[in-house]
This record gives C-alpha cells, sequence and structure tokens, in this order.
C-alpha cells in the first residue's frame, strides 16, 4: 500500500516536472529552428553548457520515473500483467530510459 | 395506444435478449414496464426492487447500454423510436434476467473498511459536529449513497481491474475518514491506498456522471488520494 502511494506521488511530481519540461522545450525547439539550424549551430550551443545539461538532466530524470510507472499500470489493466515480473520489466524500461537519456545529454554538451 | 418494444435480458451470463411488447403510458417508468411484462407477459421475469421512489437502491439495472435506477428513470426519456433495451447491471454476475449478484459489491465497501469504528462509550458525551466543519461538509457531499451498483457499472476501472473497490465503496471510506468521531484512520487509509483501491482511479467521473443521486465519489476518490498522500509523506501508511 504505501509503495502504491509513493509510485502515485512520484507520477503525480514527475508529471508536474514533465508539464514545464516539454513546454520549455517545445518553446526553445519552434524558436530555435526558426531560419534554418544546423548541427554544427546546434552543438555550439549545446557544448559545455551547465544550464543545458541541467535542464535535459532533470528532464531526463522526470521521463524516467514517469513513463515506467504508467507502463505499469498499462500492463496491469489492458494486459492482466502484474507483480514481480510485470515491476522488473518496468523498472528495466527506467533504467534504459535513464541510460538513453544520459547518453545523449553527455553527447551533446561534452 | 403506442405500445413499446422491449428487449429484456433473460437467463444467466449465456442468455439472451426477449422482446415483449408493452403498452405505452403516460409518466410510465422503466420498472413499470418491467413490472408490466412479470405480472401480464411472462410471471417468470426475475427483477428486483422494494421502495418504487428512488431510497432503496433494488432497482438499478442497464437501459440502453447505460446503468439507471429504474424508478426513477422515465420512458419518455430514455426510449429510442419506441425501443427499449433492459440488461443486468454490468461488472457484477448475473443471478438471472434482471437480477445480479450483488456479494462482491457490497463485500468491497466492508473491505474498504466501511464501518463506523466508534471511539466512545455509551457513558460519553455526544460528539459535538460543527454543521460548518469542513470534513462534515465533506461528508454531506457524499453521504446520501443510496448503495444502487450504478456507479460500480459505470466504472471502466472495475472491469479492468477486478480488484478494484470501486467508487461506491471508496466514496463511502472517504466519508467515514472525514467522521471526527471515528477511530480507524489509518488502518482505512491503508485499506483504500493502492492498486485495488483510490490510485487506481483513472478520473473518467462516469460514476459521478452516472449517479443517480448526483454524488460525485470521483471528488471523494481525489480527497482519498490527498489522505493517502498525506499519511505515506508523514510515515504513517
Amino acid at each position: 500500500m504505501r509503495a502504491e502511494t509513493r509510485l502515485w506521488l512520484a507520477q503525480r511530481a514527475s508529471a508536474a516536472v514533465l508539464a514545464l519540461c516539454v513546454a520549455v522545450h517545445l518553446v526553445t525547439m519552434i524558436a530555435a529552428v526558426r531560419g534554418g539550424l544546423t548541427a554544427a549551430e546546434m552543438l555550439a550551443r549545446t557544448r559545455g553548457s551547465v544550464a543545458w545539461a541541467a535542464f535535459y538532466g532533470l528532464f531526463v530524470l522526470a521521463v524516467s520515473i514517469h513513463a515506467p510507472i504508467g507502463l505499469r499500470t498499462i500492463a496491469s489493466e489492458w494486459l492482466g500483467w502484474r507483480g514481480r515480473t510485470a515491476d522488473a520489466a518496468c523498472t528495466i524500461v527506467a533504467v534504459a530510459l535513464l541510460a538513453l537519456g544520459a547518453r545523449a545529454i553527455l553527447a551533446v554538451t561534452l | 395506444m403506442s405500445t413499446l418494444a422491449v428487449s429484456v435480458w433473460r437467463g444467466g451470463a449465456d442468455g439472451r435478449f426477449q422482446t415483449f411488447m408493452v403498452p405505452r403510458l403516460d409518466a410510465q417508468t422503466v420498472l413499470d414496464v418491467v413490472t408490466h411484462i412479470q405480472r401480464r407477459l411472462d410471471p417468470t421475469l426475475a427483477y428486483r426492487f422494494a421502495c418504487r421512489v428512488g431510497m432503496c437502491g433494488s432497482c438499478a439495472m442497464t437501459v440502453n447500454g447505460e446503468p439507471r435506477w429504474t424508478c426513477r428513470t422515465h420512458v419518455a426519456n430514455v426510449e429510442k423510436n419506441g425501443k427499449l433495451t433492459i440488461a443486468p447491471l454490468a461488472h457484477l454476475p448475473i443471478v438471472r434476467d434482471l437480477v445480479t449478484d450483488m456479494r462482491e459489491f457490497f463485500d468491497k465497501w466492508a473491505r474498504a473498511r466501511g464501518q463506523f469504528q466508534p471511539t466512545k462509550t455509551r457513558r460519553d458525551d455526544v460528539a459535538r459536529v460543527a454543521p460548518s466543519s469542513t470534513g462534515r461538509l465533506a461528508i454531506d457531499a457524499a453521504i446520501e449513497c443510496i448503495g444502487c451498483g450504478v456507479c460500480y457499472a459505470a466504472c471502466e476501472v472495475v472491469a479492468w481491474n477486478p480488484d478494484y473497490l470501486g467508487p461506491a465503496a471508496l466514496n463511502r471510506a472517504w466519508t467515514l475518514v472525514n467522521d471526527v468521531r471515528d477511530g480507524a484512520g489509518r488502518a482505512r487509509l491503508a485499506a483504500v491506498a493502492g492498486d485495488a483501491g483510490c490510485h487506481a482511479c483513472h478520473t473518467h467521473e462516469s460514476c459521478s456522471e452516472r449517479c443517480p443521486k448526483h454524488l460525485a465519489p470521483t471528488a471523494s476518490i481525489a480527497g482519498l488520494k490527498r489522505a493517502t498522500a498525506l499519511a505515506a509523506l508523514r510515515g504513517e501508511l
């Protein structure tokens, strides 16, 4: 019960973070590509930017918390897949999202 | 006199619809239609009712695909081209015809700790609860449930997660969470938290949409989510 309630809280909190992150991400993207944008220009902005890394680090963290908890519910309700194996699968998704996100951030900031 | 073509579910889960022609009357309710069928056309039809005035909660059925209290549902508001389809409530085992086995529905009230747990004895003074207090107002908004099962039949989460306690049981728990005289607070929050409890609710609001008493179980469940979240943060869950 406590675990379920904490997962629910974590998903709500990460959703609040995502609402802000997605908005900032979309606005930045639309503003940045106006008038064309090259890979070199992008990297010039992101390389060595602590602020960029911090923002997208938070974004990736929120996604890796939010998505697996949601998938766990979908697995339970639509596939009837519950219990340890479902929890393990969702943990793997969480770790994978975190690893892929972290890799992407490191690739464009370092 | 015009007639209604009424398709009525007959038999158990593997039953089928049977059509009856029923005279259309002014101010006729769906329960009047079912009663006419049983008294005049086929005495073997099984259905439940008691008070006929929207108090007892026994006559709920699926009318044209939606759960409704049949005694207060006028045919004029639900018939389509002179036709009615009447089936037992969804999400409950069918006993026969329009009668469902409501044991699971009421057992879930017990599982949600729907019983009042007194903290005083008859030798204590009567508790004073201000009508304007926050808890009492929350109770007032949720207390008029007649246990008809319409919300339970309307809830998609009940279909997806058979352990889900359902809107009515959680609504009942919420009234007790707000009752200052009750002593089972923590145990009740533990009972209603989690996958079978309030956290399974997707806020579709079908329960609030369909509740014949115009209650909002969704709001009660949201209250339970807040209460259990606070309890979890305080380490009391």
